[in-house]
């Protein structure tokens, strides 16, 4: 079956655009448990997950970019990140084929930390002049913690948004082989 | 086709990453006035009302989160606050005496500091944008050149100084916190006068450190953080920030007594709550 590209193209643009107003408007002001959430890495890990690996880094590319250029902050910064967490995700979809319902919580926490440290590994490597201190690491863990617990819904909104897109449903449990026991269709033929 | 998928996949991804770091080097490597920084100036004239319009329609939800935070936050410090309040107690005695002989100069200083203000004409303006990321180091506001902001000037809220403008356009400003590594402000300690320079604490990005003292300067926990404004005698090397804005309270001192010794300050201001915030658009006064 093929992937109606324009439709889950058409899609990924709304989902993005939208995540990034949302995240810049309203999720950094608003504070839980002494820290913000961080809604880019989540949605763009279950971008990843949904579409695969080369829509989750062309999503997580396009994502950064748009954020970098919308804060007025250093031009393919977020890009590069990003990328790295929107391949993962998709690769990980691509060669385990992960089925629990954990696995998006799993991931968006994965994701965020993954997410957070390579930007601070970046701030670093461009000169920023702080070295890593416990209450960097806490502000981390605190995001990452937030972050897990949002993960789950985060990951059903944008399912139900690419998921009419998708050419099928990836959470759906695949027919078992037919390994062992009774007959195959075949010998039953 | 196996083959063909894994090389498409491969290329697609060494083209995003080599995309991401052309960029990354093309951004450090040109002017203000570049090509990029121009299309971030044309992306952040079309984003911005849109942030506008998503920032007023999520203020009830912000808020309820706020009340929310306050009400957990303030819990917490009630033990601290029943502390503060016997202290203060104590020295509101001592003030009440104070204040009977100063009751007839508190109208001359209240005018004096309102005029202050307003001799800065400072320009009211709303955070419409705020940097997701750990560092937190920048805002966006709704109000740009043609409302007289430019480059530069300070931005204060209620609470003290909140950092300056780096960035215009016509209708918005990036504003960088006093929290940025690259910020570095001129501060006296309003008890004693030693002066200071303060920046951001290395590792911790929402404190701030008041360094470059003497082993003589002698500072205490508690003791008010302000703006030194201009101490140079040169014209040409002016402090962006007006003299006497409340920057933050000394919290602990390292190394009190030596050559190396820091002051540790919690900034008044609050970078991560912004609602409403007032760009200084003229400098010094003089005062």
């Amino acid at each position: 079956m093929r992937v109606a590209v324009p439709q889950l193209v058409l899609r990924l643009v709304l989902v993005g655009i939208v995540t990034v107003l949302v995240q810049v408007s309203a999720v950094t002001q608003l504070q839980l448990f002494g820290t913000n959430a961080d809604l880019m890495p989540l949605v763009i890990a279950a971008v990843g997950l949904l579409a695969g690996s080369i829509a989750g880094a062309c999503f997580g590319f396009a994502v950064g970019l748009f954020l970098d250029l919308a804060l007025v902050q250093t031009v393919g910064l977020s890009s590069l990140v990003y990328v790295g967490v929107g391949y993962w995700a998709g690769r990980f979809r691509e060669l385990r084929d992960p089925q629990s319902a954990l696995v998006p919580l799993a991931v968006g926490a994965a994701a965020t930390a993954a997410a957070m440290v390579g930007y601070s590994l970046m701030q670093f490597l461009l000169g920023v002049e702080a070295p890593v201190s416990f209450l960097l690491a806490r502000e981390i863990l605190a995001t990452v913690l937030l972050n897990g617990v949002i993960a789950t819904p985060v990951y059903a909104g944008v399912r139900r948004v690419l998921l009419p897109a998708l050419p099928e449903d990836p959470r759906r449990r695949r027919r078992r082989a037919y390994t062992t026991g009774g007959l195959s269709p075949l010998s039953r033929a | 086709m196996y083959d063909k998928t894994v090389r498409r996949r491969r290329v697609v991804l060494g083209l995003l990453v080599a995309s991401s770091l052309i960029l990354l080097t093309a951004y450090f490597g040109e002017s203000a006035g570049g090509g990029l920084h121009s299309v971030q100036r044309g992306v952040l004239d079309v984003v911005s009302p849109i942030q506008e319009g998503a920032s007023r329609a999520l203020k009830p939800v912000r808020d309820l989160f706020g009340w929310a935070g306050d009400t957990f936050h303030a819990k917490g410090q009630l033990k601290d606050v029943r502390k503060d309040r016997d202290a203060l107690r104590a020295q509101n005695i001592q003030l009440q005496a104070k204040l009977r002989e100063q009751a007839q100069l508190g109208d001359q200083i209240a005018l004096n500091k309102q005029y202050e203000l307003t001799d800065n004409r400072p320009v009211p303006a709303h955070v419409i944008g705020q940097d997701p990321n750990l560092w937190f180091t920048q805002i966006t506001i709704d109000e740009g050149s043609s409302a007289g902001v430019s480059v530069n000037q300070a931005v204060v809220n209620g609470e003290g100084l909140v950092g300056k403008v780096t960035w215009v356009s016509p209708g918005t400003s990036i504003v960088t916190l006093a929290t940025d590594h690259t910020t570095q402000i001129g501060a006296t300690v309003s008890e004693s006068g030693v002066k200071g320079i303060v920046q951001v604490e290395a590792g911790h990005p929402t404190g701030l450190v008041l360094g470059s003292l003497s082993g003589k300067d002698v500072v205490r926990p508690g003791e008010t953080v302000v703006t030194s404004g201009t101490v140079s005698k040169v014209d040409k090397f002016p402090s962006p920030y007006p003299r006497n804005i409340p920057i933050g309270r000394v919290t602990r001192v390292d190394d009190a007594g030596s050559d190396n010794q820091q002051v540790h300050v919690a900034p008044f201001a609050n970078g991560r709550r912004l609602d409403v915030v007032e760009v200084l658009t003229k400098g010094d006064v003089g005062r």
